[in-house]
């Protein structure tokens, strides 16, 4: 211990040593877990008037959770959250793991850069208008109910908006992109060798995938499931512009908690939600076999 | 063999002209939208070329609002997210301590925490144990925890390629601590400092999820256009999309440049 701030000082002199303890422990406490252990405080006590706060009546609890084990719908909401997440997981993976392995080892030159630009473009815009895009398209008036009429394949529109399939059509487009560019940066450190070196030797492109390329490609593909897993199950853009009133997600059950003041109820589902994606994250880790570490490089 | 790598092409062409259909083509009939006079916001029937749809979106002061609210916020994040940022890539790659990737790990959570989580922790806590109501501050707080190890990475990545040899020559020629900081460390660091710039204007600026549940009874941008979407859909949103298309496609293209001259730069 002595020896790491004598080692410290020597190299970064105090004023550095000072600011990294300084700008790193204000967000380390202040904004990361302060607020972390505030939220699952909440999520443990009852909602109180303002009087009784401190009380006697303030003490911790389950009842949040409670309510929610043993509230069925918002249950079957809750699971209906994990396997939409599930399919554009792995509706995501299927669709990008071709176009980043062409990117990656496939193209040359200059096209790869226009290809880029291609990805990076609708990467970067912003959520609400991709999602905004695909109202337009499956609105009653809007242009697949057009087409299909004009094509004469249907005579009335359909709502589409009805049920989870927009939201989960929405939710796959949105966040497609998130899968394409951490499978991307992996595999453009495989050697191209390696590749050619398997063909020479007679194997199948399936047995080149499934023996090269995938394994070498497995921090990028934990990375990719776990973002979009991520992003999907939380949220609340995607259901509060394509979903149907009549079929809640649960980062809208925990909104209108929120709406309701019932802050405590409102943090155990939170809660719950965090740690949803905390475990489909150490499956991730697990199956892939990769540490925390070389998921965000 | 000719023929089936012929028709491996046309497959793999199909594929990708299917794939960039799928991410443009929502896009693109969001821009046409904008131009057409119709007032319900649909592409047929069309009623003529307009740009009226721009004018009625600049007659809103509400966005204007919103706009000025999301430059703040936006700028606010910089600056605390890059300075930030920097300290934790340089405790990371300067210091060797036991528990390391340890703090690696909790650094990097927020990134892989889903953005409501952040937006209603900060929340909660400014709003009851600081008595700092939901608004900007909020916002700015709950954007920069995740925006932060963003930045921190991005700056991680150069930092590791940093050669040590130049700061303890400096050492041995007399050079204080400062001295080194500023003409070597830091003009070493400089591209990974402006992307981190970029990046965290960029995601602050989008940002929905986070800042819907901090920011109490405020807009930012982001928010005022969800807010619009979920009640009345003029083809005002469109024309403030295209606006938003014109400006990402800039941005997209000056960050890839510049990262591309970098990396260029390194090899």
């Amino acid at each position: 211990m002595r020896d790491f701030w004598k080692n410290a000082l020597r190299d970064l002199g105090k004023i550095g040593v000072a600011y990294i303890i300084i700008t790193v422990g204000i967000w380390l406490v202040f904004m990361i877990l302060i607020p972390q252990l505030i939220m699952f405080d909440y999520s443990l006590r009852p909602m109180l008037a303002l009087r009784d706060i401190g009380g006697p009546k303030d003490v911790w609890t389950l009842k949040n959770y409670i309510v929610f084990f043993t509230n069925k719908l918002h249950m079957a909401i809750f699971f209906k959250t994990i396997w939409s997440s599930f399919i554009v997981t792995l509706v995501a993976l299927a669709i990008c793991y071709p176009i980043a392995f062409y990117l990656a080892k496939v193209v040359r030159g200059g096209k790869v850069g226009l290809l880029m630009l291609g990805l990076i473009i609708p990467y970067w815009i912003n959520e609400l208008l991709r999602l905004f895009a695909w109202q337009l398209i499956l609105a009653d008036s809007g242009i697949l109910n057009q087409l299909l009429i004009l094509l004469g394949i249907i005579v009335d529109p359909i709502n589409f908006r009805a049920g989870n399939g927009a939201v989960i059509l929405g939710m796959t487009y949105a966040y497609i992109l998130f899968m394409v560019f951490p499978i991307y940066n992996v595999m453009e450190s495989l050697d191209r060798n390696q590749l050619d070196a398997a063909r020479d030797l007679g194997a199948s492109w399936l047995r080149i995938h499934r023996r090269i390329v995938m394994p070498h490609a497995k921090p990028g593909i934990a990375v990719g499931c776990t973002m979009t897993f991520m992003l999907a199950a939380g949220t609340v853009a995607a259901p509060q512009l394509l979903g149907s009133p009549s079929s809640f997600w649960f980062t809208q059950v925990i909104n209108t908690n929120f709406e309701c003041a019932n802050w405590n109820q409102g943090a155990a589902y939170a809660t719950v939600l965090m740690l949803l994606c905390m475990i489909f994250m150490f499956i991730m880790l697990k199956i892939f076999k990769v540490g925390l570490k070389e998921l965000t490089q | 063999m000719k023929s089936s790598k012929s028709i491996f092409r046309i497959v793999v062409g199909a594929y990708l002209a299917l794939f960039f259909a799928y991410m443009f083509l929502p896009l693109i009939f969001m821009t046409i939208i904008a131009f057409n006079a119709n007032e319900v916001p649909q592409i047929t029937p069309w009623k003529g070329f307009t740009f009226m749809w721009f004018g009625e979106l600049a007659k809103d002061e509400q966005m204007w609002k919103a706009l000025l609210n999301s430059f703040i916020v936006a700028f606010s994040v910089v600056a605390i997210s890059v300075p930030i940022g920097l300290g934790g890539a340089l405790l990371l790659t300067r210091l060797q301590f036991k528990a390391r990737d340890f703090v690696y790990g909790v650094l990097v959570s927020p990134i892989l925490t889903p953005g409501i989580i952040l937006g209603i922790s900060t929340f909660l806590f400014w709003d009851s144990y600081m008595n700092v109501p939901g608004g900007l501050w909020t916002a700015i707080l709950g954007q920069a925890t995740f925006i932060t190890s963003y930045c921190m990475l991005l700056i991680m990545s150069r930092a590791q390629r940093f050669d040590l040899t130049q700061e303890e020559a400096a050492f041995d020629l007399g050079a204080s601590h400062r001295q080194v900081f500023w003409k070597i460390t830091l003009p070493f660091l400089r591209p990974a400092l402006i992307s981190s710039v970029a990046l965290a204007f960029m995601q602050s600026f989008d940002n929905y999820n986070t800042t819907l549940f901090a920011i109490g009874v405020e807009q930012t941008l982001p928010i005022y256009i969800g807010t619009k979407l979920r009640s009345f859909i003029s083809p005002a949103m469109n024309a403030l999309a295209v606006v938003f298309i014109a400006l990402t496609i800039i941005g997209a293209i000056t960050y890839e440049y510049r990262r591309r001259r970098e990396l260029i730069k390194i090899r």
